[in-house]
């Protein structure tokens, strides 16, 4: 229908006109003859506002979501509120139209919403400078992978078994490209047991990791000093809210996943890549960076900084390829960071964390229930069920709810259970009835 | 074009802020706050309780503490310092600032899309499959490919992609090759991509008409090239018209090759990268499927592949199953998960619904307008401008200010600038790094001719008067940037400030 080309055939012939053409056609001559797409796209014509809205809606329809499923999935992405502020001013059409911040007079919006982003992304790490966002949680594995092996000139990774597996299999995938030798370490009842010697690139640990169970960190960064290699800690930034920082701990680069702040579960995506490392590290830092500065009149302005590590200016020595990043969802991270403040981010780990104990004692009830590792967890856990766990997530969902995520063989089987500060006692306890109901 | 309504034209300077925003650390206050969560009645355990004594955080972290009113109001402020799409125009070459239709925000924000967790099962996300399915095969049939995968949530992700299905495809036929051609006009992603694939790029010149030199091409085809990747129309705007040529040189050594779908807005209904002899192509979603930008972000860029290279996409893509409902299906040879879950789902919801109020007929409108009218600006400036590729091109041209720096000092530079001063957003410029002082403007096809006649207007008085231009911009919410400050000082974050103030 081309709704959203402004142009009269009044004016088109006007422009044609001018260029001494007389069809539209003729605009394409540079294009051979013979590659010219005869008839047309194989498409059905455009629809109107109206039918494109039912067409979406329908295919919406189709999706079972809250409150038809209450949810208790995780494993990287979960059922946070997304309050009202954050959803409003997140999609004001200033940032949501805007462009890469290349014209810094033009886009200190943008430009400081980043800074404050990276301020607060660098304070839950604990560690001193953060990039202005990545793809996802996986992305920001891979190129905290790249810095280490980088820096450390070692190209052997130690890739504990706790770390999430999609985000493994993302890694796995990209060092058919770079290279990169990765060692899978096991876990022993639910936490990394690291090797005793070796000399490696990188040590990759999760914290909680992704059964759930907090891993020690201050292990991990013996094995790394052992091994010669940077401490990279995939970190859950709500947790954070009451766990100590992976910083704290030693860490060199720590990732995470960061659509708990502000962003719907969506599918899996627009997710956020967050990604922190030690200041020493900083020329390594994959994606853009934003650095405060002054303009000519000396009033505080923001501006992308360090621009040679990138691939516009370095190309194939840059860091990193990375060129779009999430912006939009790293400012809605920063605006609900803000939302949540100092009392909320704790608040928030506080809660998922009591209705995660109150699920895993209710579940624990159940004959036949049982923890799949002993460890212990604080907002996430795997537990044991006496029917296969995609069987209990396929019965559960008949039920109203999305039990977890079933585990693969890799863990023993096991649903991975998760916990958010939207779940009800009510709803905990219905979960509970109908999830004893449909293992029996 | 004179003497039409301003219609399209949005001057910005007026309406953009030019007070100093506070950081929101700076407007903290101790105890104030905004959070406010569900009632729930689970017990409440305190944090002694839950957490085991030597991993419980010590102290809160420190977060910003504010009302929503104040949270509301610093973000408000500076979203009044941030030109955009809706804002005005934004000719920067390259990215395809169209304006964003409205009817994909609403789509992408239907709770039955936004509020699916990607890990249950097949049987409560049919809505979705069916999508994301439908979604491939457009773009399959928009490009001329076989199969496609969502998953690469960029286009720099969708190049990486490609060169790893580059890298199965030559292992399975039983050698490693190392090289990786690229033309010297390409985007910067394509290079680093190339090393990241565990290539070695090779750079092809460009003509004196300012396409692929062929010759150079042949000289550099053996049987070590992987492929070559290409961006149709290049980077200059130009169609590479011996694009048959090169596929079929390519070809010869084996090579793959490899379409950057950064400059696809030109050729929607018109031609095909299948039918030019692409193996591989990546789309960027944000720019030609009307994604809005996002500041930077997130974008979408999936990759569509021949018949031959459809068993090693990554995986899980949907299919029909033998019931009739969708299901996952991975690949026989799928080079693995390149995103956590199916790429960024919502952009593509947003691209399937503007393909679908377009349709066939309405993409083609798409690429004849946005073509239309690079190429009416381009001879509007002829006489303003240097124009080093002077003749007709696609959706952009490549200008340059080499002779106004000569004459009046004028640079690419000062030209941007000026030109925010006047309501526009800047040209891309110093790129691509093959024309001195380029100016790389892109139009697009959702800006009227009054706007273009307005654009053409300002960026003619600017190189009349360049007097004063080093100062430009003087009207926006910041004066020029000091940028080498940056980098010098380097300020990562307010608390590597200097003089650290807390937000106590």
């Amino acid at each position: 229908m081309g709704h959203f080309v402004p142009h009269t055939d009044a004016e088109i012939a006007e422009m044609l006109a001018f260029l001494g053409l007389s069809s539209t056609e003729d605009l394409f001559a540079t294009v051979p003859e013979a590659l010219r797409l005869a008839g047309g796209l194989a498409m059905a014509p455009g629809l109107s506002e109206p039918d494109v809205a039912a067409e979406m809606g329908r295919l919406a329809a189709v999706n079972a979501v809250f409150p038809q499923l209450v949810c208790f999935a995780g494993g990287g992405v979960y059922d946070h509120e997304v309050p009202a502020a954050t959803r409003s001013l997140t999609f004001r059409s200033e940032f949501v139209t805007a462009y890469t911040p290349y014209q810094p007079e033009v886009a200190q919006g943008v430009l400081q919403m980043l800074f404050e982003y990276q301020t607060m992304v660098a304070r839950l790490a604990g560690l001193e400078v953060a990039n202005a966002s990545l793809y996802d949680g996986a992305s920001a594995l891979v190129e905290g992978v790249n810095l280490a092996v980088a820096a450390s000139g070692r190209s052997t990774v130690w890739l504990s078994r706790g770390v999430n597996p999609s985000w493994r299999s993302v890694l796995e995938t990209f060092s058919a490209g770079t290279g990169h030798e990765l060692v899978d370490v096991a876990l022993v009842d639910g936490v990394t047991a690291w090797p005793a010697d070796g000399q490696v690139g990188a040590v990759v640990v999760q914290y909680p990791n992704y059964l759930g169970c907090l891993e020690d960190l201050g292990e991990a960064r013996r094995a790394a000093d052992r091994a010669g290699a940077l401490l990279v800690v995939v970190s859950d930034p709500v947790s954070t809210g009451l766990l100590r920082s992976p910083g704290s701990f030693g860490a060199d680069v720590v990732v995470g996943e960061g659509q708990p702040f502000g962003t719907p579960m969506s599918f899996g995506g627009p997710l956020l890549g967050l990604f922190a490392c030690r200041m020493s590290h900083i020329r390594r830092l994959p994606g853009r960076l934003v650095g405060e500065t002054v303009d000519v009149e000396g009033r505080t302005a923001y501006v992308t900084t360090l621009r040679t590590r990138e691939q516009d200016i370095r190309r194939e020595k840059a860091s990193s390829n990375v060129c779009t990043n999430q912006t939009l969802i790293a400012v809605a991270c920063a605006i609900q960071l803000s939302w949540l403040g100092t009392g909320g981010l704790r608040e928030l780990a506080l809660r998922c964390a009591r209705g995660t104990r109150y699920t895993r004692h209710a579940l624990l009830g159940i004959d036949g229930v049982a923890p799949l590792v002993g460890a212990p967890t604080l907002r996430e856990f795997a537990v044991r069920t006496p029917v296969p766990a995609a069987t209990v997530v396929e019965r559960m969902a008949d039920e109203g709810f999305l039990a977890g995520v079933a585990l693969s063989d890799e863990f023993g089987g096991g649903l991975l259970v998760a916990v958010t500060e939207r779940r009800t006692r009510a709803e905990i306890d219905q979960y509970a009835a109908a999830f004893e109901k449909v293992v029996r | 074009m004179t003497g039409g309504a301003p219609g399209g034209r949005a001057l910005s300077a007026p309406i953009m802020g030019r007070a100093e925003e506070p950081t929101v650390f700076e407007l903290s206050s101790p105890g104030r706050s905004a959070w406010s969560f569900r009632t729930t009645g689970v017990p409440e355990w305190t944090a002694e309780e839950l957490v085991p004594a030597d991993h419980l955080r010590p102290e809160p972290l420190a977060l910003p503490e504010v009302s929503e009113r104040d949270l509301v109001g610093h973000v408000t402020r500076l979203s009044a310092r941030q030109y955009s799409v809706d804002l005005g125009a934004y000719p920067l070459g390259s990215c395809t600032m169209k304006y964003n239709p409205k009817l994909c925000d609403d789509a992408a924000g239907l709770a039955g899309l936004a509020g699916a967790h990607p890990s249950a099962p097949a049987a409560l996300t049919q809505g979705w499959m069916e999508l994301l399915a439908d979604l491939a095969a457009r773009l399959c049939a928009i490009t001329g490919m076989h199969a496609a995968t969502l998953q690469p949530p960029a286009g720099a992700a969708g190049e990486l992609t490609g060169l790893l299905l580059m890298r199965a495809w030559h292992r399975d036929q039983g050698r490693q090759r190392t090289k990786v051609i690229i033309p010297d006009s390409a985007h910067g992603t394509n290079p680093a991509s190339v090393t990241l694939g565990g290539y070695t790029t090779v750079t092809v010149p460009s003509d004196a008409r300012g396409c692929v030199d062929v010759a150079a091409l042949r000289e550099r085809l053996d049987d070590d090239v992987a492929g070559i990747m290409l961006t149709n129309p290049n980077t200059l705007g130009l169609f590479e018209e011996d694009i048959a040529e090169i596929a079929a040189a390519v070809h010869e050594v084996g090579g793959l090759l490899y379409y950057d779908g950064a400059n696809l807005n030109a050729i929607l209904g018109v031609t095909r990268p299948g039918d030019m002899g692409f193996d591989i192509v990546h789309m960027n979603l944000h720019k030609t499927f009307a994604v809005p930008h996002g500041g930077g972000g997130p974008g979408a860029g999936p990759v569509a592949v021949s018949e031959r290279l459809a068993p090693y996409l990554p995986g899980p893509l949907p299919i029909v199953g033998d019931d009739g409902a969708w299901e996952w299906f991975t690949p026989a040879r799928s080079i693995g998960r390149v995103h956590s879950w199916h790429g960024n789902a919502l952009a593509l919801a947003r691209a399937y619904s503007y393909i679908l109020a377009n349709g066939g007929d309405g993409l083609r409108k798409v690429a004849e307008a946005a073509v239309l009218n690079a190429n009416w600006l381009r001879q509007r400036l002829r006489g303003s401008y240097d124009m080093p590729y002077d003749r007709p091109g696609m959706h952009e041209f490549v200008a340059s200010a080499a002779s106004l720096k000569r004459t009046a000092g004028l640079k690419a530079v000062d030209v941007a600038k000026r030109l925010l001063e006047e309501g526009f957003h800047a040209p891309t410029v110093y790129f691509p790094l093959i024309v001195e002082e380029a100016l790389m403007i892109e139009p697009t096809e959702t800006e009227s001719p009054q706007t273009m006649e307005a654009l053409a207007q300002a960026l003619e008085r600017i190189a009349a008067d360049p007097e004063g231009a080093s100062a430009a911009p003087r009207s926006t919410p910041v004066g020029r940037v000091d940028e080498a400050r940056a980098a010098r000082h380097l300020i990562p974050t307010w608390d590597a400030r200097p003089e650290p103030r807390t937000s106590e």
